[in-house]
């Protein structure tokens, strides 16, 4: 368990989330309008979005069906029978006066996500349920010093609201159940997961109790948009509840916001002041009825998903739990680390993946898709070391040639002369030139200074600008030392 | 050429088919006949250049044997129907200046089949309303009038909320008209005025592009002289839509195919809840009337309960508003119709919808806000579906031992402006008989069954078994026919 020290003494953090996830679709929820990213501000608003009368809402089959292979991907009841419901209040950028959502008859009910924690253990977090939803538009307040501009091209697109258990007790955790979801959503081809552009956003829960307690009063910091700022949420909202506790204050229920320039979070509005939603259903839209063997057929469809590609990565490569979840997090690195392994030795590939080539895409800033060094020929590189074409020393170098130019290695290795030398010969000739010139050195060796052969094997291999063969320099060296 | 605004569409259609009158010479009798009318006040936008274009175009088709099975017809449509390029307001002061950029479903089915657009007719704002007195444009006069035949004394509610579309038919300005009812709004005003009206079957018609009121209630549908007339109409306004969520993907019959004169064997439904207390006597003995007519024409009657009957009227008024507090949301002066600036966004909403909305208006959303409060939607609202259910399985149980129900349609005659307008419960009490049906689901219909006291029309309604809309016509004829109500209303076009 890990507790937060407090002037009073421990203190636990609960932590739930709901995250709003935007479906991938080409129309929206109940409208035939297209759902395309930074277009021109309403030029994607059908009569529906915009709510003119007479208008009535149409349910996307594509939609429910991406929330159903969501629920699916996390292991979660899909409810043949759900409701959509008003959510009534007023606001500028929703134009029906009511959110279409689902409220007490979700789509689907309980499920679980697996975190994948730092130090390679995981713990498993509650899903309560997930349901479908419309977006509402955008009010854009700097565009004209006294009025607002309203943009509806965002007004009912679908999203899914996955509501979490309030099981988390630590920031890291927040943070891990987020990435989480995340990579189950790209797996399944969901949501793209991009919380810079909002297709993802987080409302995040957090209460601190004495440990053993029952749950404390809790807070709501809405639209959190990354999983840094989730995080430095959590740790200011538990210290700032946890001060006004030890000073025997209580905690009032409110929706809060992060401020990201300041980094605290801020009272939006109090419990007295909440909206009441008056939910009911929507008389427009009928229960949704789903068949068992249409769920039947998306469950078969469903893509091997991180827990499972873990477990295999850890089972058929031998890989460490922390290795494999690092490959796993994104589809496109497991991809990629499964074109490499293929044929090769796997804990190598893992190693020249999450090593050398996460390394050098981090620095440069690039995605794997982007990656300058293709799977493929990262894979040509590892051969050239099994063949002893080259040393893992070499290999490094290649590594980074091939990173800027896109080369293959072999190409590279035979451009730059970087091949292995592993003639006995050339070899035995460099060596009788570096203890000629290093006598007093051999006599020292000779006298018992065993620790000198490194020093010898050093001059050789500089001698041979790195590409005589390690283990054919060792076993010369050896050799002629002893004289 | 009056006589040609005196014809059924049945008539009409005769008429055109055999060439003793084109398609722009009815409208054109018709466009006069609007003119004439407009003491009513039942017209909100009139349409004479494109009636006539219609007309022109109907009677091309014609020439070319493509008539549809409307062809040529001049209606009016409520001005609740969003129709393209025409001013749509709904009755209200919030819609000021709002031109549909398309057309309803219902209205573009009957522009299909040839219909002909007189114009837009009056309402109750939103619909809300039973006598046709809470609309912006001013009250609607029904064309009738109590005391001595002949003279019209300006007096009388046409009903509501169709009450434009109810006195522009009445007074033979238009061969038919569109109504939308969710609590007796077709059946009232057409009880109250002698005419035909017909709620279809919830489903039967889609709500596409009409302007909603309550969206679990709304049903639109047919106002027209004559059964025959009610069947040729309600075919061409019905079908499955796509479009809305609720409407039912079932083959569209033939409805005036089922006008046989057949009704031997049918048993017809006498419910014992609907002899409420206060109820006029002459209603009281119109009812038994209709009773003996059915009994000689061969069917039989049969007396049935439906217990429920009694929580009707305060389900409704839950439900209704409910949905309405939330359907008139989106009317904010954010993106058409009114506004009226306001220095904050909530000041906007506030000046807007305070100016936009009238009284009435207003009293249901603030009822629908209320019953579906935190605390108060279990007592509430959710109760009132507990009741609704009830009722829709009280005439589950009657359907068992009848074919068809029968009462009266309003359990008062028609009254004059300005009473009940101080007693919103008085008024509701008018849709007492109606509002059962719409809970349930099912159709209904008004046919004129003869005059009270006062010389002002009385309707009786027939209650029918869903997407049973045949045999609702096939027993409306029928009394139709024994009642033979040829009365007209002092004020004709």
């Amino acid at each position: 368990m890990s507790y937060i020290q407090g002037e009073t003494g421990d203190w636990e953090i609960v932590i739930g989330l709901e995250v709003h996830a935007q479906v991938i679709s080409n129309a929206k929820l109940f409208s035939g309008a297209a759902t395309d990213f930074g277009s021109e501000p309403n030029s994607q608003v059908s009569f529906v979005d915009a709510a003119f009368p007479g208008m009535l809402p149409v349910i996307n089959a594509f939609c429910v069906e991406q929330a159903v292979r969501t629920g699916l991907g996390l292991k979660a009841e899909i409810n043949l029978q759900s409701v959509f419901d008003r959510k009534n209040y007023f606001y500028a950028d929703l134009p029906q006066g009511y959110q279409i959502s689902q409220f007490q008859q979700p789509i689907v009910g309980k499920g679980e996500i697996v975190l994948d924690l730092p130090d390679g253990s995981s713990r498993t977090v509650g899903v309560t349920r997930l349901h479908l939803e419309q977006d509402a538009g955008k009010s854009l307040h700097d565009q004209h010093p006294s009025k607002t501009y309203i943009d509806l091209n965002r007004s009912g697109v679908a999203l899914m609201e996955i509501v979490s258990e309030p099981d988390m007790r630590t920031s890291e955790e927040a943070g891990a159940y987020v990435r989480k979801l995340r990579s189950i959503l790209r797996y399944l081809g969901t949501c793209d997961g991009n919380m810079e552009e909002g297709s993802m956003r987080c409302d995040v829960n957090v209460s601190v109790r004495r440990p053993g307690e029952p749950f404390g009063t809790r807070c709501e910091i809405k639209n959190v948009n990354s999983i840094r700022f989730v995080m430095q949420a959590i740790e200011y909202e538990a210290r700032r509840q946890i001060e006004i506790l030890e000073e025997g204050g209580k905690i009032d229920q409110e929706t809060r916001l992060w401020d990201t320039t300041k980094f605290v979070t801020r009272s939006m509005r109090s419990k007295e002041e909440a909206h009441d939603y008056r939910y009911f259903p929507d008389p427009d839209l009928l229960p949704l009825e789903l068949e068992p063997e249409w769920v039947e057929d998306i469950k078969r469809t469903l893509p091997e998903l991180p827990d499972d590609k873990k477990a295999r990565f850890i089972q058929d490569f031998k890989l460490s739990p922390y290795d494999a979840g690092v490959l796993v997090a994104e589809k496109a690195r497991a991809d990629y680390f499964e074109t490499v392994a293929k044929g090769r030795d796997p804990k190598m590939a893992a190693n020249w993946v999450t090593g050398d080539l996460f390394g050098a895409l981090n620095k440069s800033g690039k995605d794997i898709e982007e990656s300058p060094v293709t799977a493929e020929n990262l894979g040509g590189l590892i051969d050239l070391i099994a063949d002893n074409t080259i040393s893992g020393r070499i290999a490094k170098e290649v590594f980074e040639a091939m990173f800027e130019t896109g080369e293959k290695a072999a190409d590279i290795v035979e451009k730059k002369g970087l091949r292995q030398v592993t003639d006995t010969g050339a070899i035995e000739s460099s060596i009788d030139a570096v203890m000629a010139a290093n006598a007093d050195k051999v006599a020292e060796f000779r006298s018992g200074k065993d620790k000198l052969f490194g020093f010898f094997v050093g001059q050789v291999m500089k001698a041979t600008q790195g590409k005589a063969n390690p283990a054919l320099v060792n076993e010369i060296l050896t050799a002629k030392l002893k004289g | 050429m009056a006589e040609l605004t005196r014809l059924t569409m049945a008539q009409a259609l005769d008429g055109l088919s055999k060439k003793d009158f084109t398609a722009v010479e009815l409208t054109e009798a018709h466009v006069g006949a609007m003119e004439a009318v407009r003491p009513l006040n039942a017209y909100i936008t009139e349409t004479p250049d494109q009636a006539l274009e219609m007309a022109r175009a109907s009677d091309a088709r014609r020439a070319k044997g493509e008539a549809g099975p409307m062809d040529g017809l001049p209606i009016a449509v409520k001005d609740l129907f969003c129709t393209k390029g025409v001013a749509t307001t709904a009755a209200s002061r919030i819609l000021e200046g709002f031109v549909p950029p398309y057309e309803s479903t219902v209205t573009a089915n009957l522009w299909r089949d040839g219909a002909v657009m007189l114009g837009k007719v009056n309402l109750d704002e939103f619909a809300m309303g039973s006598a046709n007195i809470t609309s912006h444009h001013g009250e609607v006069v029904s064309p009738w009038s109590p005391g001595a035949p002949g003279s019209w004394s300006r007096r009388i509610v046409p009903g509501g909320s169709s009450g434009g579309s109810a006195a522009v038919v009445a007074a033979r300005a238009a061969l038919g008209a569109t109504g939308t009812d969710t609590g007796g709004s077709i059946r009232q005003p057409a009880g109250y005025t002698g005419i035909v009206g017909i709620k279809p079957t919830y489903g039967r018609c889609s709500r596409w592009g009409v302007v909603a009121y309550a969206s679990s209630l709304d049903q639109a549908g047919p106002m027209t002289r004559t059964v025959e007339d009610a069947a040729i109409m309600l075919r061409s306004m019905c079908g499955f839509d796509p479009k809305d969520s609720t409407s039912v993907d079932m083959a569209v019959p033939d409805f005036r195919a089922a006008l046989t004169g057949d009704i031997r064997g049918l048993r017809v439904g006498i419910p014992r809840e609907y002899r409420v207390d206060g109820m006029p006597a002459e209603i009281e003995a119109l009812w038994s009337r209709g009773v003996e007519w059915l009994k000689a024409a061969g069917a039989e009657p049969v007396e049935i309960s439906l217990p429920h009957t009694k929580y009707a009227l305060a389900a409704y008024y839950i439900v209704a508003p409910a949905e309405a507090s939330s359907n008139l949301a989106r009317y904010d002066g954010v993106r058409f119709g009114r506004r009226v600036e306001g220095g904050s966004l909530n000041e906007l909403y506030e000046n807007t919808r305070g100016e936009g909305f009238g009284k009435e208006v207003q009293r249901r959303i603030l009822i629908g806000t209320y019953v579906l409060s935190a605390g108060y939607y279990d007592a509430y609202y959710l109760k009132a579906q507990k009741v609704r259910t009830r009722i829709k399985q009280d005439f589950d149980e009657a359907f068992r031992s009848c074919d068809v129900i029968l009462t009266p349609t309003a359990p008062s005659t028609p009254f004059a402006i300005g009473d009940n307008s101080d007693d919103p419960v008085q008024m509701y009490l008018n849709d007492v008989f109606t509002v059962p049906v719409n809970l349930a689901g099912l159709p209904g219909m008004s046919v004129p069954a003869g005059l009270g006291g006062d010389g002002l029309p009385l309707g009786l309604q027939l209650i029918g078994r869903p997407f049973d809309e045949e045999t609702l016509l096939r027993v409306g004829q029928a009394i139709e026919t024994a009642a033979n109500f040829t009365a007209t209303p002092p004020f004709m076009a």
